[in-house]
């Protein structure tokens, strides 16, 4: 098949089960009947696929008032903490 | 120690003592010297050797739903470390004997990611038809009953009026997800055998809303006691080994984690009291973890 625009040789990929036919010297992309409608179609289901994950709820502390124990580096848990973690 | 001190109501636990490790001692391996693991709200906890005799709480109804949550946890040995039989009547007090294993060392790295595997595969567990409905969260309206006045009672009072019926015992359970769970876990309930990390305790054990389970880490990284860090890799862990909470995990963990949050700020307070101490850094933090669920409003 040659390309209707400037006569150069088209070829044949197939992209997500759908057939495009590319010119090798125009770069020139040419859709079969549906294709384009198909195209759409998976980009409306990419953009609605993924919800957002649920955001942490409202009653959390806020960042700057955390109280941890230790900086950086590994340091035991004591006091209070100890007990919240290790025991009913 | 002479026999005649054995005497009068005081040496009711020494005398338990004595028939935990009398059992210790007919179940153990090899000859070791009986040891005092836990001694506390009227539990007793004795190793002896390679395995651990528990005279479990005296006040709780155990029966056949006990029975059953061994039986449940036997079929699960990669999971959870069960007791070795059924349980046994030590003169009226209920008690099990289950191989010993090594807990967390609280000073070394903790186990986050091995608790968030566990869980996620016990999880995915198949429910038996005869599995008992898990242990439900009626310690949190428990303890909530046994505070009195102050400052921080009365947050801890108005955060649990937030919580929907059921947990405030005045409802049945609706019905929600059903699955294989702990229903009392925390890194206390972790221990290290010669075949790997393993669940331990297995008196909630049943059929519930896994939620419940991550709900302790969950309460204390919202009440900002429990860095982000180690929480990331609690439920990191737990999505990766596919655990069933999947992307919806804070709409999933909202009640349970204020259900905890507020269990946990009872339990501090209560204990401070007991002790005639004011309560810590992070203790406090639990209170004004209360205040905030009270603004946030009903669940």
């Amino acid at each position: 098949m040659h390309c209707p625009k400037c006569r150069g040789v088209m070829r044949t990929y197939t992209r997500s089960g759908v057939h495009i036919e590319q010119c090798d010297s125009c770069r020139g992309i040419f859709l079969d009947y549906g294709e384009l409608e198909a195209l759409g179609q998976m980009e409306s289901q990419y953009r609605a696929a993924p919800p957002p994950p649920a955001a942490a709820p409202s009653w959390g502390a806020p960042a700057a008032q955390v109280h941890h124990h230790h900086h950086g580096a590994h340091r035991p848990h004591h006091g209070g903490v100890f007990h919240m973690l290790f025991s009913t | 120690m002479p026999a005649g001190w054995l005497t009068g109501p005081v040496q009711t636990v020494p005398q338990l003592f004595g028939r935990l490790a009398e059992i210790g001692r007919g179940s153990a391996g090899a000859p070791a010297e009986p040891e005092t693991l836990y001694d506390r709200h009227g539990v007793l906890v004795v190793r002896v050797g390679d395995v651990v005799v528990k005279a479990h709480q005296p006040d709780r109804e155990y029966g056949a739903a006990l029975a059953a949550r061994i039986r449940l946890a036997a079929g699960l040995p990669h999971l959870l470390l069960a007791p070795s039989g059924p349980p046994l009547d030590v003169d009226g007090r209920t008690v099990t004997v289950t191989p010993y294993g090594d807990p967390v060392d609280p000073a070394a790295d903790l186990p986050w990611e091995e608790g968030g595997r566990l869980l996620a595969e016990l999880h995915a567990c198949p429910v038996p038809p005869d599995a008992p409905p898990w242990g439900r969260p009626g310690r949190v309206a428990r303890l909530v009953a046994r505070l009195g006045g102050g400052a921080a009672e009365t947050e801890i009072r108005r955060a649990f009026a937030t919580l929907p019926p059921w947990i405030r015992g005045e409802a049945e359970e609706p019905p929600g997800p059903r699955r294989v769970i702990h229903g009392d876990w925390h890194l206390g309930q972790m221990v290290r055998t010669a075949d790997g990390w393993r669940l331990l305790d297995i008196e909630d054990l049943g059929a519930g809303d896994p939620a419940w389970d991550l709900a302790r880490p969950a309460a204390l990284h919202l009440g900002g006691v429990l860095h982000a860090g180690e929480w990331s890799r609690f439920a990191g862990a737990y999505t990766a080994a596919g655990g069933p909470i999947g992307r919806d995990l804070w709409g999933a963990l909202d009640v349970p984690a204020r259900s905890l949050a507020i269990q946990i700020a009872a339990t501090c307070v209560i204990s401070a009291r007991g002790e005639d101490r004011p309560l810590d850094g992070p203790e406090q933090a639990m209170i004004d973890t209360c205040s905030r669920i009270s603004r946030t409003g009903a669940a």
